[in-house]
């Protein structure tokens, strides 16, 4: 049996107490009207030129915005900015070709330039403030999101051993299940998330907004009207319990099945999980796709990429091997797990170095198709993370895509420790930020910056992840007993 | 000097690791051995130095990524610029995201035919190359060690018998 260590317990308190100091700080820092901002903005601005170009570049975001609600002027100003984005011309040039239709559009509505003009400044801060609002809530939602999905991840990486009846991975159940232990504690939280959301407390989502949909409405937008059937809050809401009830029903019976089996005499529990492993990743394929569409693609309800379930999928599916791999190391050098060898490391970290290639496969295949069509509306998704965020946004394929391949590659390199916590925590930190470009720049746009929410946040959860995961190792025999396949999985050699 | 040796053929792969291990236990040097398919493990258990086509690969992989990106290079950027769905080619950076499959599959390209290549020079195989195993069974179902007799005759025939050996000749190589 494993015993939690007050060290480890004492570190995961302290994270939890900093991380939820740091959400705090997050909330209350955060500016609550409209002056609070327009001083913000004049502090930050300071009569710098650059506040009328970025204007433009707001103006042509997904948000619908009164004073621009004729598709045409939006339009255009997204083509002419994105092409600018490609060309080769200086940054400087590029904004300025991107301005000079702008005012033209603006000139053909002369009557109502002056009025324009006043509301512009109202409505920017009004933008703002509904992003700096947000700021905390986002940095919230990605931590959430993120340690959740390590635990669905996990879950069905653990579905797969199952239904492929794997030799190799039996005496590694045990760490997946105290790893999935997570999903309930990290499931609640997230569902409340939601709910906030769906009771408008924060504008993580802008369709959730009724009068975005009212046509009489200043702000009316026809294009999530017509998705209104799909984008309505209480199917959304619906969506999200069910397939978190079902998740954590699916868990919950693994792991009765698996106590079961250590002293059963036969094989019936095991059976039992083929045949809930066999179910589960059928329900679970379909349900993750609706989950990413839900949870993460609707915060830009503008845009949709067919293979973004996929996706997601393998930015969490590789997060969540890592995170085995890591925790299986972890209770190795403190003795625990005499039966893992260095073959099992080895197969993780083959996972690890081969789902990080399909997840590059992947964010390459989404970003090529739209890059290279430059259709307005989907490449705006790319123009807002290059021109904003391009540090993380390209930093991530260093973290995601280059190092895992390139310190990963070596067979004798999967075998050492140190090689692979040290990937693993480069793969975590790359994903963490995968979300983080995820969802920031629909709800934050270009007012992000890591700061006290973000970290806290992330601390929060990291902290609450550490407790709920090791307390569950706790509570059961470190290595299973009575799986049909325990015997090959503790001799596996490769 | 003679240049004898045993050939001891068995007809299954575990009882030829078996025997393999015991050889090697008795300080027999193993020549060579012929099976049909790959044996896992076989290697490991004769005592070869591991291999380094890996190293190779991953070498020849990146001959083949810079011969992909010298070549679009010159021939969408330095040649022939052209302006393909408003992506003027100015420069190869800009264009890059296009050129990745191409880069891509060149150096899959290279790494595996030059491993192909490479493969087969150090193995000495070429085209029309007269077989050199011994026993067309080894093509078969069967699996032929050969070892090199230093010593008494008598006592290694009666030890590969020993091992689980369905057969034990002795040959004399040219």
């Amino acid at each position: 049996m494993y015993t939690f260590s007050s060290k480890l317990k004492t570190f995961s308190f302290v994270l939890m107490i900093l991380g939820a100091i740091g959400i705090g700080v997050g909330f209350w820092q955060a500016p609550k009207t409209i002056e609070d901002v327009e001083k913000i903005l004049a502090d930050s601005h300071h009569g710098h030129e650059a506040a009328h170009v970025e204007k433009v570049a707001h103006d042509t975001e997904a948000h619908a915005e009164p004073a621009h609600s004729e598709v045409a002027v939006v339009d255009s100003t997204k083509a002419i900015v994105t092409d600018s984005v490609h060309a080769t011309h200086e940054a400087v040039d590029s904004t300025a070709v991107a301005v000079a239709p702008v005012a033209d559009n603006h000139d053909a509505h002369k009557k109502e330039t002056v009025a324009h003009e006043a509301d512009h400044d109202k409505e920017h801060a009004e933008h703002v403030l509904h992003q700096l609002q947000n700021k905390p809530w986002a940095a919230l939602y990605v931590a959430c999101i993120f340690f959740m999905l390590i635990s669905v991840g996990v879950l069905a990486f653990y579905a797969i051993q199952y239904a492929a009846q794997a030799g190799w991975s039996p005496i590694l159940f045990r760490v997946m299940e105290g790893i999935t232990a997570y999903l309930l504690p990290g499931s609640i939280i997230f569902f409340i998330l939601l709910v906030a959301a769906g009771m408008h407390w924060n504008h993580l989502f802008v369709w959730m907004d009724p009068n975005i949909v009212d046509p009489t409405h200043a702000k009316f937008d026809k294009l999530i009207f017509l998705k209104k059937g799909w984008l309505s809050v209480g199917r959304f809401l619906a969506t999200a319990a069910i397939i978190l009830v079902v998740w954590n029903w699916v868990r919950f019976k693994f792991r009765q099945n698996s106590i079961a089996q250590d002293t059963a005499t036969d094989n019936a529990p095991y059976k039992k999980n083929f045949k809930l492993a066999a179910f589960f990743l059928v329900f679970f394929i379909v349900s993750e796709s609706i989950m990413s569409w839900d949870w993460i693609m609707s915060v830009d309800p503008h845009w949709y990429s067919t293979l973004f379930g996929w996706y997601v999928f393998a930015s969490f599916f590789v997060s969540g091997i890592t995170v085995i791999a890591m925790i299986t190391l972890y209770l190795k050098s403190k003795g625990y797990l005499e039966h893992v060898n260095t073959s099992h490391i080895h197969d993780l970290a083959k996972f690890m170095f081969g789902m990080s290639i399909f997840w590059a496969y992947l964010w390459y295949s989404q970003f090529m198709l739209i890059w290279y069509s430059n259709i307005p509306e989907e490449v705006t998704y790319f123009v807002t993370r290059i021109e904003y965020y391009k540090l993380p946004f390209f930093g991530m394929l260093a973290f995601n895509l280059i190092f895992p391949f390139l310190i990963l590659i070596n067979t004798d390199f999967k075998r050492l420790t140190w090689i692979v916590v040290m990937a693993g925590i480069v793969i975590l930190f790359g994903h963490y930020i995968d979300f983080f470009n995820m969802i920031m720049p629909a709800t934050v746009g270009d007012q992000w910056f890591i700061g006290i929410p973000e970290i806290g946040s992330l601390f929060f959860f990291l902290g609450l992840f550490i407790f709920v995961v090791f307390s569950a190792l706790t509570k059961a025999p470190i290595e299973p007993k009575g799986n049909p396949f325990i015997e090959e999985s503790k001799h596996f050699h490769y | 000097m003679s240049n004898k040796v045993i050939h001891a053929i068995y007809n299954d792969d575990d009882v030829l690791m078996d025997a393999v291990k015991q050889t090697r236990a008795a300080h027999h040097h193993i020549e060579e051995i012929y099976t049909p398919f790959p044996v896992h493990g076989l290697d490991k258990a004769m005592g070869l130095a591991p291999t380094r086509i890996a190293i190779c690969a991953f070498l020849y992989g990146l001959v083949g990524l810079s011969v992909a990106t010298w070549m679009m290079n010159f021939i969408m950027i330095q040649d022939w610029p052209q302006d393909i769905g408003g992506k003027p080619s100015f420069n190869y950076i800009d264009n890059m995201p296009a050129f990745v499959p191409i880069m891509f599959e060149l150096t899959v390209f290279f790494a595996a035919h030059l491993m192909v290549i490479t493969f087969y020079m150090r193995s000495k195989l070429w085209p029309f190359k007269q077989a050199e195993n011994p026993d067309v069974r080894t093509t078969d179902d069967h699996f032929l060690m050969e070892v090199g007799i230093h010593g008494n005759e008598e006592e290694l025939i009666s030890f590969f018998t020993s091992t689980g050996a369905v057969e034990v000749k002795v040959v004399d190589k040219h």
